[in-house]
């Protein structure tokens, strides 16, 4: 009995162990959380232009009646954004949607740089350097994109880059978010 | 030619490893002496093997030297060169060669300083510690090599995430890093005394200076991590229960316990298959810490070099190490005796409960963290465990603890007179209710549990004064005498009591009776917050060397009388074409007030600005305990008994008095 007492933190740390080896297994994606901000509002927020690109910058009511909405979270020093960024503007040409971003943790003659390179299809763009707006929108990466209906309400969260079968997941949400609304 | 140096030394330490964890342990068993004493000489020549490797890498940093594919993906040449050398540890590679490099020193330490270790003893740890760097030396040189080159070398590097320039994370990690790492000498002391089958009172007090050192370090490096994430961060969030968060935690936690229950070896020699498991279990914690960081198992606002491949190596090198010691637990600890018996009522059954109740806190954080994992597994939900979460259960555990902190130091050992000790702390008692009920009175707002908790904080306040007062006589004459006499390490544990008392009034003040608000303000709005009163007076331009400034004028006064003035600003960068915004903060014991300003609100608020203001009392007690923490931690480090090899200790093993 007390032999057994001795052995139980090796039990105890197989079965943890245990969870952790099948964690570590491929096509698992730990972000992919559903966000807290689904069928709620845009979160309040106020973000100044991104200085030097040209457009708006972005707050919570140019979100509201204006028709279904991509918000989309990018960043000049993320590699994924680059690689989501030509199939996302050519999604939003093909098939007449709204994009507009936030530019988070940049620097901005960084992102305009960026923005000069690839191609600018977003409407407005809010600039978010500390991050802020980023935790009131719940970001836990870049990229990630939100489909914001005509009530200004969140529908759909993505997170992770529009390549590969996300392209095909994302634009079976936008087709949804469309549908729906 | 110098990061070509850098690997053939890594690949010189990872041979005297090899040679480490074979020769001195087998001389152990044989009793060749020549065997057991080759292990200092191997220890400290991978240390200065490793150390010359992580000075190559350095090297390359500092020089940026774009020929080395981690310099080109960590660095750029225009960087301050603070962040060059930061750099060096900014990425999987470099972060884990500092790893192999603390790992090889805290060797070397024992082979240098621990002279009056049983030379048997010393070789095993030696050899234990041996496995652990060959474990990770091959797991660097194989999967994770940071001198590898690339051709054509760039013209310039790829630079770091600008966030992460910033100091406080440039001398976070290698702080968080020592105490991780160090107590990896306390497993292997821990392991070799399971081989030995014999734990006694001598072997806490080797292992002691070692717990010590890891544990300030881990306090430390903890600490600055929170105070980096509450003023540089600016969200005036200095805790959040993130999974990176909660890996650091674990093994403080677990490390607090063992400082505990070594006591108890080392003067009772008793609790000692315990003591062996909290040493093993630190270390797996700091392990398992590793392994979440860079696994991308959990999900985390903090993960960097995320890679399942390089997961799933150093899942493997746990499983060994860590299964590995708890079987040889499992296996030798029911052969160990216990000693010295004890009362129910004893400084041996508080120190019981507090490590009963430390480890129910560890086990709580380590459920709460491994949560989601857990759920996916079985039922495919997905969730993130949050602070609700850690509060409801993290809190309830705490505050018996604290409670108990406050009685066991009165406790004597084997048997103590409990009415007495009460009858003793009774005036303190009714002191302290009065000071809870005065802080009920005077809050306005904010949860109960917040009086109760402070109230329990000052509870462990007087009662440490008391206890202290007490053992040097205070109020007789030849206190000071006395005072220089006591054992520094009673010193250190009155003062890293208190020091949590500290930062448990910071933590209840800063989270529960923090006060937020945003308003819209033009010339003469006035705003009330925290008994001030704000009143914003207009902004003014500025021009600051390559900025124009927008610096509003906020003019704070409290029941009419002036305060002071704060001068937050929007600062506009023509050249980078970017805007920041500088809060100002009114610094006190008392709390801190932060103000900040972003531009008018919108169109329609032509000539309106947006205020924020918060409020966060008692916050810099948190840092003001965290050092009272690390410095109790130093005194009693400087303690006689624990003078390891030091030249004037010439108490030889077991002449000193155990009290």
């Amino acid at each position: 009995m007390q032999r057994l007492l001795f052995a139980l933190p090796l039990l105890l740390a197989v079965i943890i162990g245990g969870f952790a080896v099948w964690g570590l297994q491929g096509g698992r994606d730990p972000s992919d959380i559903p966000s807290a901000l689904i069928s709620n509002p845009v979160p309040q927020f106020d973000m100044g232009a991104l200085e030097g690109a040209g457009v708006p910058g972005l707050k919570t009511e140019d979100l509201k009646g204006q028709g279904l909405t991509l918000v989309n979270v990018f960043a000049s020093w993320c590699g994924p954004c680059r690689a989501e960024h030509p199939i996302l503007t050519r999604m939003v040409e093909e098939q007449n949607l709204r994009v507009v971003a936030i530019n988070y943790k940049d620097k901005p003659e960084d992102a305009v740089e960026w923005l000069d390179e690839l191609g600018n299809p977003y409407e407005r763009i809010g600039y978010d350097y500390t991050g802020r707006g980023g935790i009131e929108w719940g970001v836990t990466g870049v990229p990630e994109t939100f489909i914001v209906n005509d009530d200004g309400v969140v529908v759909h969260r993505f997170a992770g880059p529009i390549v590969g079968d996300g392209k095909r997941r994302f634009q079976e949400a936008v087709d949804a978010a469309l549908g729906g609304s | 030619m110098i990061p070509e140096l850098g690997q053939f030394a890594l690949s010189l330490a990872l041979m005297a490893a090899l040679v480490q964890s074979v020769i001195p342990i087998w001389g152990a068993a044989r009793g060749n002496t020549v065997w057991m004493a080759s292990g200092q000489a191997t220890a400290v020549t991978q240390a200065v093997l490793t150390a010359f490797a992580f000075g190559a890498l350095m090297h390359a940093f500092v020089v940026s030297d774009f020929t080395v594919s981690n310099v080109v993906e960590n660095s750029h040449s225009l960087k301050p060169m603070i962040y060059k050398v930061a750099g060096t540890w900014g990425s999987h590679e470099g972060s884990l060669l500092l790893w192999v490099l603390i790992l090889a020193l805290f060797g070397a330490g024992v082979a240098l300083l621990g002279s009056n270790i049983p030379a048997a003893l010393k070789a095993r740890t030696l050899s234990v510690q041996a496995w652990i760097s060959v474990g990770f030396l091959s797991f660097m040189l194989f999967t994770s090599n940071p001198f590898e080159r690339v051709f054509p070398p760039p013209l310039d590097g790829q630079d770091l995430n600008p966030l992460l320039q910033d100091f406080g994370l440039a001398i976070h990690p290698p702080l968080l890093y020592i105490g991780y790492v160090g107590f990896s000498i306390v497993f292997s002391f821990a392991v070799a005394a399971l081989i030995e089958g014999r734990v006694d009172p001598a072997w806490a007090r080797w292992v002691r200076p070692w717990t010590l050192v890891s544990w300030m370090a881990l306090t430390g490096g903890i600490a600055l991590g929170s105070w980096w994430a509450y003023y540089e961060l600016g969200w005036g969030g200095w805790w959040f229960w993130d999974p990176v968060e909660n890996v650091s935690f674990m093994p403080w936690l677990a490390g607090t316990a063992l400082l505990h229950s070594a006591i108890v070896t080392e003067k009772r020699d008793t609790f000692k298959a315990w003591t062996i498991l909290l040493a093993i279990l630190t270390f797996s914690l700091s392990l398992f810490g590793t392994f979440i960081v860079r696994s991308g198992v959990l999900t985390s606002v903090h993960a960097f070099a995320v890679d399942p491949e390089r997961g799933m190596y150093i899942l493997i090198l746990l499983g060994i190490s860590i299964l590995g010691s708890l079987a040889l637990f499992a296996w030798r600890a029911p052969a160990m005796e216990s000693g010295g018996l004890f009362a129910p009522i004893s400084r041996e059954a508080g120190l019981l409960i507090n490590n009963l109740l430390i480890a129910t806190a560890t086990a709580t954080v380590l459920f709460g963290t491994l949560y989601p994992l857990f759920l996916e597994a079985i039922t495919g939900e997905k969730i993130s465990v949050g602070p609700p979460f850690f509060n409801a259960s993290f809190i309830p555990i705490t505050l018996p603890l604290i409670m108990v902190m406050g009685l066991g130091p009165h406790l004597s050992w084997k048997r103590a007179d409990l009415p007495g000790v009460l009858a003793r702390l009774k005036w303190l008692g009714v002191l302290v209710l009065v000071a809870t009920l005065v802080v009920g009175w005077l809050r306005d707002g904010g949860p109960l549990l917040a009086t109760i908790s402070m109230g329990i904080a000052f509870w462990l306040i007087g009662a440490t004064i008391q206890d202290w007062a007490r053992r040097v006589k205070l109020t007789q004459s030849g206190a000071w005498a006395r005072i220089k006499r006591m054992p520094r390490a009673s010193h250190g544990m009155s003062l890293a009591h208190l020091g949590l008392a500290v930062l448990m009034m910071g933590a209840i003040g800063a989270s529960a009776w923090k006060t937020d608000t945003v308003s819209f303000a033009e010339p003469g709005t006035v705003v009330q917050i925290a008994g001030f009163d704000v009143e914003f007076q207009g902004v003014s331009q500025e021009r600051g060397p390559n900025y124009i400034a927008q610096v509003a004028t906020l003019n704070v006064t409290r029941e009419g009388e002036y305060i002071t003035q704060l001068f937050p600003e929007r600062r506009f960068y023509p050249v980078a074409g970017s805007t920041t915004t500088e809060s100002a903060i009114r610094q006190t014991l008392a709390g801190d007030l932060y103000a900040s300003i972003a531009e008018p609100a919108s169109e329609q608020a032509e000539g309106l600005w947006t205020l924020r203001l918060i409020y966060e009392p008692l916050v810099n007690f948190l840092w003001l305990g965290s050092v009272m923490l690390v410095l109790g931690g130093a005194l009693s480090l400087s303690d006689r008994r624990l003078r390891v090899g030091a030249p004037r200790a010439k108490a030889p093993i077991g002449a000193t008095p155990a009290e």
